[in-house]
């Protein structure tokens, strides 16, 4: 964990969604959390989160005034977290329906994988965060249905990988935001603690 | 006093699931639909989700009748063909219809003072359902008794249908000084307060010690303009609702988009310009700017010139 001048800034997309919810986790895990609405903004944070929400509500904005291009030249360096919309928004290819994407992460999404908010569900499993079993709130949750070479599985519902890293990039299709276990925002924090240090993985 | 309007309560699974649902909408804008074309025009202008429903406000206020559900197949098409969450609205205590409206798969369901009122006296038991519900209020302690019936989201009334945004206004300024007011005051006082405010001890106890619901508070009623949804965003609304503000043309008279370019394009300017608005809340540079695509605003029927008998906002209690 870090602390005072140490302590990473972490951007929050706010265009919509959950964006408060990942801001407190943020705190909570040592960093200090800003949110995002304008593609100028990202200059000076050192990792960002793309919450849950709606992904073609997020989309609309984000196909203005270049954000996108400006978050696929953030990620070259920066670490991104993307949860629920924001793996969506991740993802190299999306399904049902098709729809744009940065690209960043090489894995092929499909969108309310699980069906609708009364399938939604909250489920507790084994993870790569160490032996204490994660819990994970799945709302209108997507699926990963395939990932590239250089994805890390860090969790799985039912052999489909729910939790992954690609070197900065991390995702999730659940909301670890919405759980008081912060071992996830715990790691996401130390990817951007540590590429923003010289010597760094960045 | 049972467990599960206390703390507990906002712990359990279902509540937590239902609760998330409503926290990924925030920030954004809940548009009412008539029909396909309307749910796809706010779908592409970046709606969270749709609110199915057979007339808007406006129509059910200038057509009179009993304005009930929305047709099981219209909310099919709708939830068909578009990706967003789908609301569609029952009846003030009409459970059945819920019943109905969670068994075609609605995402949320609002339990509509729009709607005529099928109980005077009860509304619908949320905790039931697994599917989570919008409730209206005008006041804290209207808002703290819907979520003791297990309403996962608060909405201001308003005066809907009307295009005037004052009671929206007056109920959210009214709901956040009560809240501020709990804070201030000593354990030994909110046993009084809970008995004012006629809501569950347990419930007025959490709004004391946080400043605020434990819901998602949102707002509805008579916003018509990029403006208003701002000006409900900087009050304390966490998203905004807009029932008649997108596709009425004259009071009763929505804008043809099926059949008229120039009409639709007049609806996807108005239903943008909100959502832009909704997001930059706080920089009037954007708002200015989203403003100006705007082609036209519904009519609109000033909410002081409506008498006491013809509000909605009265309905539920």
């Amino acid at each position: 964990m870090t602390q005072g001048a140490n302590q990473s800034r972490i951007g929050v997309l706010a265009i919509q969604g959950d964006f408060s919810a990942h801001a407190l986790a943020l705190e909570e895990s040592g960093a200090k959390a800003l949110e995002i609405r304008k593609p100028e903004e990202i200059d000076g944070i050192d990792g960002l989160i793309l919450p849950g929400g709606e992904s073609t509500t997020m989309l609309k904005f984000l196909e203005r005034s270049g954000f996108l291009d400006a978050l696929k030249d953030f990620a070259t360096e920066r670490p991104v977290f993307g949860t629920c919309a924001g793996i969506i928004l991740l993802a190299r290819e999306v399904r049902h329906p098709a729809q744009v994407s940065l690209g960043l992460l090489d894995a092929v999404v499909e969108r309310n994988a699980y069906g609708r908010q009364i399938d939604s569900s909250i489920l507790v499993g084994p993870s790569e965060l160490g032996a204490e079993p994660l819990e994970m709130v799945f709302i209108r949750a997507p699926r990963i249905l395939e990932t590239g070479p250089e994805v890390e599985v860090l969790a799985r519902r039912d052999g489909f990988p729910v939790l992954v890293r690609q070197g900065r990039i991390m995702a999730a299709t659940f909301h670890p935001e919405l759980s008081t276990d912060r071992r996830v925002h715990r790691l996401f924090a130390d990817i951007v603690s540590n590429s923003s240090q010289p010597g760094g993985i960045g | 006093m049972s467990e599960k309007n206390g703390n507990k309560a906002f712990t359990s699974t279902s509540l937590r699931l239902k609760i998330g649902l409503a926290e990924m909408l925030k920030g954004g804008v809940i548009m009412d639909v008539m029909n396909v074309e309307q749910a796809r025009i706010a779908e592409e202008a970046g709606a969270v989700s749709v609110m199915a429903l057979e007339r808007v406000p406006a129509m059910i206020r200038a057509e009179g009748g009993v304005a009930r559900m929305a047709s099981p197949k219209l909310i099919k098409e709708i939830i068909q063909a578009v990706s967003i969450p789908v609301m569609a609205k029952a009846r003030i205590g009409h459970f059945a219809e819920a019943q109905v409206l969670q068994e075609l798969g609605v995402d949320f369901i609002d339990e509509s003072e729009v709607l005529t009122p099928a109980d005077e006296t009860h509304h619908i038991d949320k905790h039931a359902f697994k599917t989570p519900f919008v409730c209206g209020a005008r006041n804290l302690g209207e808002a703290l008794r819907r979520i003791a019936e297990g309403a996962a989201m608060i909405r201001t009334k308003g005066e809907a249908g009307t295009g005037d945004v004052v009671h929206a206004v007056q109920h959210m300024r009214q709901i956040v000084k009560e809240m501020k007011a709990l804070t201030v005051l000593s354990e030994q006082e909110l046993y009084h307060a809970a008995k004012e405010h006629q809501a569950p001890y347990e419930l007025v106890r959490i709004v004391a010690q946080t400043g605020k619901l434990p819901v998602p508070n949102f707002s509805a009623g008579g916003i018509a303009t990029p403006a208003d949804a701002a000006l409900m965003m900087q009050l304390g609304a966490e998203a905004i609702f807009v029932g008649s503000g997108i596709f009425m043309k004259e009071r009763a008279t929505p804008l043809d988009v099926e059949n008229d370019p120039k009409e639709r394009a007049e609806a996807v300017s108005r239903a943008k310009a909100i959502v832009i608005a909704t997001t930059h809340y706080n920089d009037p540079k954007i708002v200015a700017e989203a403003s100006e695509q705007v082609t036209g605003t519904m009519k609109g029927l000033a909410a002081a010139a409506i008498e006491e008998k013809e509000l909605l906002q009265t309905r539920g209690w």
